[in-house]
């Protein structure tokens, strides 16, 4: 069985990821999924550079792109230890500076 | 004294209220509130995209004094997004061209320009003679100044950013569990992984949108209704026409400057904790030495002598950049595409291989001769996986790129 999701990128974060805001992936579920396990997944299958620290540095998300899940900050859910659920959406907002 | 006078309950003109009668007949705002917007000062940090409508909603509604700072003049390539400046005011200081505008909408209201840098030195000094502020710039370590400013002055901070077709916005600082910018941007993003307005273009109405929720946030803060973003972030995505509000954590207990044991009590060198300016402008990067550089002159010489035909032109830019201008025998290969590009393949692309003259060189041109330096770095390492001797193949760049070309070379070639 598969797991499915929505992996979403915005604020100029989809441009790590072919300049696709969202995604929908279905992660096997012959594990626990949580958000440090899909940082690696989403390097491999979804990122179109070499250069993964644009996203994932030091084992978690780089500063500067908040993550949201199901619309609500990470932190308040635990952050990389939050276990991914069926149907939930996993958000990348890079943080816009411009004015 | 007239009978209006003597039995009004509110300190109101007759004149007030004629003039602001359609925001005072609704009902949450009402004669306190216009009062509350009369008697309150808003410091408008950015004089650009969000701080024009800033400025001109909040001076529209009657706020009785407006600050307004920024460091830099008005540019052409503002005015398609920053609707208070005009044609006349190119050249001349944005907090002075808003301050013409404002005087020209609402003569009653005071507009205090600030032509100079918010810094570490003067950001205290100013932001204390005012009740409010409205982040509208556009760079890190000015949000991060910005913040903890007014945490240490004990401020809201309404804060809006935009890039591209997409913009945020939240209130920071506004009440006892709201968070600062730090609580949930504890750390700076690397500078490299920063995009500006000038790099990443933004759309007029787009920043129009985040200004004008900016504007109203004020007001609700300002008059006592209270802020619908406080604690949380408001996103807009103008091309997939889709808004969000998040809900974001608390204050931390442990941030650094609002946080029970807070170490930021004074402000620091945020250029220094960010890595980068306090302005939006592109740096010049100087990756290469100059015997691995050719100046637009030198160029343009050999174009006229004819001798550029083992030479062939790469330009980096992006495909969109590309379209609206280039030199006609330049081959476009953006620098994202050919990170992934081995060397046979961006040597298929470029003319001079099959004529009787071979390929000799490839000068690499982009738009400020930035991304250019970094391209003739990553044709090296392909060149190299390749075996092919830089004997037999020179990679230079262009000094400056396609602006240094229209500045020292060709007048009439589009700047941007």
């Amino acid at each position: 069985g598969c797991i499915d999701v929505t992996i979403e990128f915005s604020g100029g974060a989809e441009l790590l990821v072919g300049k696709q805001k969202i995604h929908k992936a279905s992660l096997p579920s012959n594990r626990d999924w949580t958000i440090r396990s899909l940082l690696p997944w989403i390097a491999e299958h979804l990122m179109k550079t070499d250069r993964p620290e644009l996203l994932i540095e030091n084992g978690t998300v780089r500063p500067g792109i908040l993550v949201l899940v199901n619309d609500t900050d990470w932190e308040l859910l635990g952050e990389l230890s939050y276990v991914i659920k069926p149907n939930d959406t996993i958000t990348f907002i890079s943080t816009l500076h411009g004015g | 004294m007239s009978d209006f006078a003597s039995q009004s309950s509110h300190s109101l003109t007759a004149s007030e209220i004629g003039r602001y009668s359609r925001q005072l007949i609704v009902e949450e705002l009402g004669v306190k509130g216009q009062e509350r917007l009369r008697d309150a000062s808003v410091l408008i940090v950015g004089a650009g995209g969000l701080g024009c409508p800033v400025a001109m909603y909040l001076a529209a509604a009657g706020v009785g004094k407006l600050g307004v700072v920024d460091h830099d003049d008005v540019s052409i390539d503002n005015l398609h997004r920053q609707v208070l400046h005009s044609e006349s005011s190119v050249d001349t200081p944005k907090a002075h061209s808003i301050q013409t505008a404002l005087n020209r909408l609402n003569s009653s209201v005071t507009v205090v320009p600030y032509c100079m840098q918010l810094t570490s030195k003067n950001a205290l000094n100013i932001i204390k003679d005012y009740d409010i502020v409205a982040d509208c710039s556009d760079n890190a370590a000015t949000r991060y100044l910005v913040n903890d400013a007014c945490v240490l002055t004990g401020k809201p901070l309404v804060s809006g950013s935009a890039l591209r077709w997409e913009g945020q916005l939240t209130v920071y600082h506004n009440g006892k569990d709201c968070p600062c910018y730090r609580c949930i941007y504890p750390e700076p993003p690397r500078p490299d992984m920063v995009t500006n307005c000038a790099d990443g273009g933004v759309i007029g109405p787009v920043v129009g949108v985040i200004g004008s929720m900016q504007a109203l946030e004020v007001i609700k803060v300002v008059t006592g209704v209270g802020s619908s973003f406080a604690g949380n972030l408001f996103l807009f995505d103008g091309l997939m026409g889709r808004t969000r509000s998040i809900k974001l954590r608390s204050r931390r207990e442990d941030c650094l400057v609002c946080g029970h044991q807070p170490t930021v009590t004074e402000l620091i060198d945020y250029e220094l904790m960010c890595g980068s300016g306090a302005c939006d402008k592109i740096r010049p990067l100087k990756l290469l030495a100059p015997s691995e550089r050719m100046l637009a002159t030198e160029y343009a010489e050999k174009r006229r002598q004819g001798s550029h035909k083992g030479t062939a032109l790469l330009d980096t830019r992006p495909v969109g950049e590309f379209a609206f201008c280039h030199l006609p025998e330049a081959i476009n290969i953006p620098l994202e595409e050919m990170r992934s590009l081995d060397w046979a393949q961006i040597a298929a692309r470029l003319p001079g291989q099959s004529a009787a003259q071979s390929l000799t060189q490839v000068v690499a041109v982009c738009h400020r001769g930035n991304d250019s330096q970094l391209a003739v770095q990553l044709l090296r390492e392909k060149l190299a996986a390749a075996a092919v001797s830089s004997d037999s193949l020179s990679v230079v760049d262009l000094v400056g790129g396609l602006e240094a070309w229209a500045a020292e070379v060709d007048v009439a070639f589009p700047r941007y």
